[in-house]
Formats: structure tokens, C-alpha cells, sequence
């Protein structure tokens, strides 16, 4: 990450601040020189900034898979960013952030900051942010599975227009994205008024312990189908064993697990975090420590119509595998 | 690129983390042996850098890394690879 520049994802249905965000974030000094990949040119002004806009163009491959498709217009753009950048011909700058289209499902846009050949060795993503509208988010999140999506796959949740709303309702919605997403930030924001190392930081801390996320049940009561859950290891876990079964459960429901971040203890001193959004897996991570005093593997899941049960049962059989296998 | 086999030389996270060398490796390909077992597919070790998928018919095919394994192994068994297969779970089950 050291040496790739930072990109953060603004994602977020139609309306519901993403450039506002995007504006008041770039107006902060901390956020520094920003280049900006739009979809389409809004009227709120981004001063004093790169901003480029981006043709939607999706180049599907071999696999058909949606979610591994690559966005070719965002890996021109990006590849022609960063050849410029090296050049000398644009003025530096040390961070890019990609707002998407409302409708866009942020998976693919994912899949290639991070597995494009060459982009992937430039850049890192850095946070995933999710606007939602307090007014309307409810009843955009029971129409629109994309939107579903972008708050599953979010880093940070950020309810704009909550003066709009009535307090009850906010506090429903909020309600709905905690159980949706346990992992991410939660919080409101009014005129994009939200400190950078708040939205900057959330994708790299680790889940929390197994008893701050919420209970199954909570998850539950959508008709969108999408549930969170975390499943939680005693004692070592064989790194080959969860590997192994994390690849089989990608490749036959990948679409299906829409976020898998993982804090694994493989007997080391510190633990393993890995961090997935269906079928791509970012490069796990080895931490010199344990956040906390809790040092059990900790799987946090958000699926869609597969049951904590099923996920449970079969990773502990595979877990089992290693002990058999000889280790 | 690799010169000999043509295979993309990017490493998988799979491979990331996990213990190095020739006993881990031999590991790794009898948990992997179990789980394909019940599918009709068998496994080899080709060099110590890739696995050679096998089905009853003769076809073989040579893979790199897990995701593209359990693609391929779908193929040659004809049917879905699922972990959450109860049939699946139930067999790993009675190895043990």
C-alpha cells in the first residue's frame, strides 16, 4: 500500500449526496491533491481539482460473471491517469477518488482496481464509501438490489439528509444498514460536513469482536435477503484448509457472499485479515497483534439467501480436514 | 510469464499466507484429494508448482491456483462443486 496510490470508491444511489460528499471532502487539506474520476459532471463545483469523467463501458470476461467483470472505461481512465502523472504532465497528486453512477454495483468497479493487471500494482483501494439518502434510502433499498450491494460492500455508511427525515424513520433506516452491514462506519452527515480520517481509515481497522456484531435474527427481517453474520473459531485454523474452502464457497456461491472480512488466528502472534467482496479477495494481511483480548478467528459474512447454519457447518468441516489430513 | 508452462506467474491470496515447502504441499493436496474424492476427479502434484486434475475418462487438465481448480474440476465432474453440499459435508464427515 505504501508505495500505490490511495483510491477511495464513493458509491450511492441517484440523489443521495455523493458529490456533496465528494466537495466538501476535497475542500479539507487533509484529504491533499485529489484527482476525481466522475461518471457524470454534477453542478457542484470540485475547485482546484483534477476532474475527469468516465463513460460507463463494461468489458465482460471469459467468465461472464458479473461481478468480475472489468469496467474498461475505468481502467482507461485510471492507466491514462497515472502514464500522465508519470510524465510529468499533470500537476501531482496523491489520491484518487471514484464516485460511481447511482446504479453502478460497486463489485466490478472493485474487481478492477484490484485485480487489472497493471492497476493493481498503482493503486489500493482505500475505503469504500456509501452515501444513503434518509429520506428516501428505505424505500430505495426495497427496490433497487444494487443499492442493497453498495451498502453491503461499504466501508463506511454515511446518511445524508437526515434533517429531512423524521427521527424515527432515520433511526429505522439506520436500524436496516447496521443489520445489512455490521462492518462498516455508521454515521450522519449534513452537507458532506464528515472529517476525512473518519471515511479514510474504515477499511483498514478489523472486525470487532464477535459479540459487538449483531445477532443472526437482526439480520434478517428483509425481504431483500441479504443477512450478516459472524462465525466465530476456537484454537488455530489451518491457513490451507480455510483457503481451500473460502475458494470452493467463492466459486460456487461467490455471487452470493457479498462480504467476507476475516481476522484468523493461524497460530501466529498476530492474526490474518482478509477482506472479500464476492468472487475477489484482497491479499490477506498478516497484523503484528490482536486489536483485543479476544483472540478467536472471527468470520464476518453478509450473504445473500444462505443461511449462517449452512456457512457454519460447512467451514468447520473443512477446518476438521487439516486435523485429518495429518497436521 | 512462465517460459516452460505459459502460466501467469500472479500469485493467488491463497498463497499468500500457509506454510512453504514440500511437506505442506503434500498436506494441501490430501485435503484437496478428500473434497475432489467424491467428485470422480483425481489429484497430482506437477513439480511442486502446479496440481494435474484427472477424470476417469482420461482428461487431464493442469492448474495453477485454487480458484481456477475447483472451475476446472466442476468441468470434468459434470456437476456442481459446492461446499455447502450436504453429500459433500457427510462424506468429509465418515474420512474422519
Amino acid at each position: 500500500m505504501a508505495d500505490r496510490l490511495p483510491v477511495v470508491l464513493v458509491t450511492g444511489f441517484l440523489g443521495s449526496g455523493k458529490t456533496t460528499l465528494i466537495s466538501a471532502l476535497l475542500a479539507q487539506p487533509a484529504m491533499g491533491e485529489t484527482a476525481v474520476l466522475v461518471n457524470e459532471l454534477g453542478e457542484a463545483a470540485i475547485d482546484h481539482h483534477l476532474v475527469r469523467q468516465v463513460d460507463e463501458r463494461t468489458i465482460v470476461l471469459g467468465s461472464g460473471c458479473v461481478c468480475c467483470t472489468l469496467r474498461g472505461d475505468l481502467r482507461d481512465e485510471l492507466r491514462d491517469l497515472l502514464d500522465r502523472r508519470a510524465r510529468g504532465e499533470l500537476a501531482p497528486f496523491s489520491r484518487i477518488v471514484v464516485e460511481t453512477t447511482g446504479l453502478a454495483d460497486p463489485a466490478p468497479v472493485l474487481s478492477t482496481l484490484q485485480t487489472e493487471p497493471v492497476l493493481r500494482h498503482h493503486v489500493a483501494v482505500e475505503a469504500v464509501v456509501a452515501t444513503v439518502d434518509a429520506v428516501s434510502g428505505s424505500t430505495t433499498l426495497d427496490r433497487h438490489p444494487e443499492s442493497v450491494k453498495q451498502v453491503a460492500v461499504a466501508d463506511a455508511l454515511l446518511v445524508t439528509k437526515a434533517d429531512l427525515a423524521a427521527p424515527a424513520a432515520v433511526a429505522a433506516l439506520e436500524r436496516r444498514l447496521r443489520a445489512l452491514n455490521p462492518l462498516a462506519a455508521l454515521r450522519r452527515v449534513a452537507f458532506g460536513a464528515v472529517e476525512p480520517d473518519e471515511v479514510l481509515g474504515a477499511r483498514s481497522r478489523e472486525p470487532a469482536a464477535a459479540s459487538a456484531a449483531p445477532a443472526a435474527p437482526a439480520g434478517h427481517a428483509h425481504a431483500d435477503d441479504v443477512c450478516a453474520f459472524t462465525v466465530t473459531l476456537d484454537g488455530a485454523v489451518d491457513w490451507d484448509a480455510f483457503a481451500l474452502w473460502l475458494t470452493m464457497l467463492l466459486h460456487a456461491r461467490g455471487l452470493d457472499v457479498l462480504r467476507v472480512k476475516a481476522l484468523l488466528d493461524v497460530g501466529a502472534d498476530g492474526p490474518v485479515l482478509l477482506d472479500g467482496v464476492q468472487h475477489v479477495v484482497h491479499r490477506p494481511r498478516h497484523l503484528d497483534a490482536w486489536p483485543d483480548d479476544d483472540r478467536r478467528s472471527r468470520i464476518v459474512f453478509i450473504t445473500r439467501g444462505i443461511e449462517r447454519e449452512a456457512i457454519e457447518t460447512s467451514l468447520r468441516a473443512f477446518v476438521r480436514l487439516a486435523v485429518v489430513a495429518g497436521r | 510469464m512462465c517460459p516452460l508452462c505459459g502460466a501467469l506467474l500472479t500469485e493467488h491470496w491463497a498463497d499468500a499466507e500457509g506454510a512453504a515447502g514440500r511437506r505442506a504441499r503434500v498436506l494441501r493436496a490430501r485435503m484437496l484429494r478428500r473434497v475432489l474424492h467424491g467428485f470422480g476427479v483425481a489429484l497430482s502434484d506437477w513439480g511442486g508448482t502446479a496440481y494435474v486434475l484427472h477424470d476417469g475418462k482420461g482428461r487431464a487438465e493442469v492448474v495453477h491456483d485454487l480458484t481456477t481448480l475447483w472451475a476446472r474440476a466442476e468441468a470434468l465432474a459434470g456437476r456442481p462443486l459446492d461446499p455447502l453440499d450436504p453429500d459433500l459435508l457427510a462424506a468429509l464427515g465418515r474420512d474422519g
